[in-house]
Parts: C-alpha cells; structure tokens; sequence
C-alpha cells in the first residue's frame, strides 16, 4: 500500500516538475536559437572560400547533462512492451542536442566568431540507473570556429581615411 | 593550434607525425550523485555533471597538446572526442587527432 502511494507521488511529481521544466526549456531554447540565428555552421569538408585566408580558428564546444523524469522513464518503459515511437526520450535527446549547438554558439560568439565550421556530435548515457534504465544523456558539439584576423580597422571606420575635400 | 578540420585554409603541413591522444577517467563525487537521484525523478538539466564532463575534457585536450608538443608538433588537426561509461560510476573522456608541424 504504502510502495504504491510512494510510487504514484513520484510518478505526480516527475510528470509536474519534468514538464514544467521541459516547456520552460524549450522556450529558452527557441529565443537563443533566434538569438544566434546570423551565426552560421557550415558542414562541409571544403571550406568556403571567403575563410580561405586571413582568418584565425580555434576549437569550440558545448556540451550538457540533461536527466529525465520519473515519469517520462515509467512511460518510456510501458512502451518496451509494445514498442514503436519512445517519443519521451526523443524530447529529452532533442534539448539536449539544440542545447549544446546553443552552448557553442555562444562561446563561439564570445570570441567574435563569424563562423563554424566541421560540427560534429556526440552522445553519450553517462547514468544509468537500476534495471539499466538510461537515466541521463549527455550531448556535446564542437566544431572549429573561425574568427576574422584584426588586422583591417578602415572598414568598421573609414572616417579617418577619406580625404579631406578642400 | 587545435582543430576539428582537415585543412587548415592559408597554412602548409610540413611533416605528418601521427596520431596523438589523450584520455582521462572520471568519476563523481558522492553530493553530485544525490542531486543526480533527484534529478532523475523531477528531470532537468544535471549541472554538477556538465561542469564535471567540461573539466575532464579539458584535461584530455590538454593531454594531448602535451604529447603532441613533446614529438614537436605544433599543431593537431582533425580533432575527435570520444566518451564512454565504464561503470555506472565513472565516464572515460578520449581526444585524439593527428599531429603535424605546420609553417
């Protein structure tokens, strides 16, 4: 009696905190991604041309931790049974992704990067609880940002350059 | 210099001196694993963790770029990271890449 009511209180508070918490993220989520939307990762093995010269690089990375819930797991594990979609963890791997591109991004922004390039992912269970339910993933992203050299003040002020018409 | 490309656009490899790695093992403390049951149950975003696994990166990278400049490389290209969990209890953080000495 008393497991069952230990059970369902989990159950209650994993399903009340866990969605809170994911609609909350979520929604941080889409306004970074606005945010950081003029920083572009380019995915190809050739590098455009306009970084072929004059630019330094330097490695990027984000990486997050991200747990499911009580119930989201219990749901997860219902659909062993029959199985199909496990739309719980497809959340859960999917914030976690967007996540660390975000993570990133911004230390990519940090340092005044105009682009990245070569993003590669990966994923990785790191807890895995009893009966080897996967508890927490963690995603990590890096690329190669490239962040234009400071050797060409005259095109952020040609004030001083132009010549004086008399 | 370390990077994830192949080429570096604007540099020359001058010499290829092979693969160089760097690893390092790690596991949590005791506090963190509590607030990681928590977690478990209310879901969320496990920051002792993402700090934890950022430091024991680092501390790879930082393996590597030893080893490579010790066989006089000044640059690693093509960069990878690997991670692994050995037990419930520790992750195995792997950087590895190719270490060229470029101009």
């Amino acid at each position: 009696m008393f497991d069952i009511i230990t059970f369902l209180t989990l159950l209650a508070l994993g399903y009340g905190f866990g969605q809170w918490f994911e609609r909350r993220h979520y929604r941080s989520i889409r306004k970074r991604e606005q945010a950081f939307k003029d920083l572009l990762i380019i995915q190809t093995r050739i590098i455009p041309s306009p970084f072929s010269s004059d630019h330094e690089t330097f490695l990027v990375n984000g990486n997050v931790v991200i747990s499911v819930d009580y119930f989201k797991r219990f749901v997860a594990g219902l659909r062993n049974l029959v199985g199909g979609r496990v739309t719980p963890y497809e959340t859960l791997i999917d914030r976690a992704r967007r996540e660390a591109i975000l993570r990133m991004k911004e230390e990519a922004k940090a340092s005044g990067a105009e682009v990245i390039l070569n993003v590669k992912y990966e994923m990785c269970s790191i807890y895995k609880g009893r009966r080897n339910n996967i508890g927490s993933v963690e995603a990590l992203a890096y690329g190669t940002a490239f962040l234009r050299k400071k050797t060409a003040p005259e095109e952020t002020d040609p004030g001083y350059l132009k010549p004086t018409a008399r | 210099m370390i990077t994830n490309l192949e080429l570096v656009p604007g540099k020359r490899i001058s010499k290829h001196l092979g693969l160089v790695q760097g690893s390092t093992v790690r596991s949590k403390h005791v506090g963190r694993d509590i607030m990681a049951g928590l977690k478990n149950i209310f879901g969320g975003e496990l920051k002792g963790y993402t700090e934890l696994l950022q430091d024991a990166r680092e501390e790879a990278i930082a393996r590597m770029t030893e080893q490579a400049s010790s066989i006089g490389a000044n640059a690693v290209l093509n960069v990878r990271f690997s991670t692994s969990s050995i037990t419930s209890g520790a992750a195995e953080l792997f950087a590895y890449g190719s270490a060229v000495v470029m101009e």
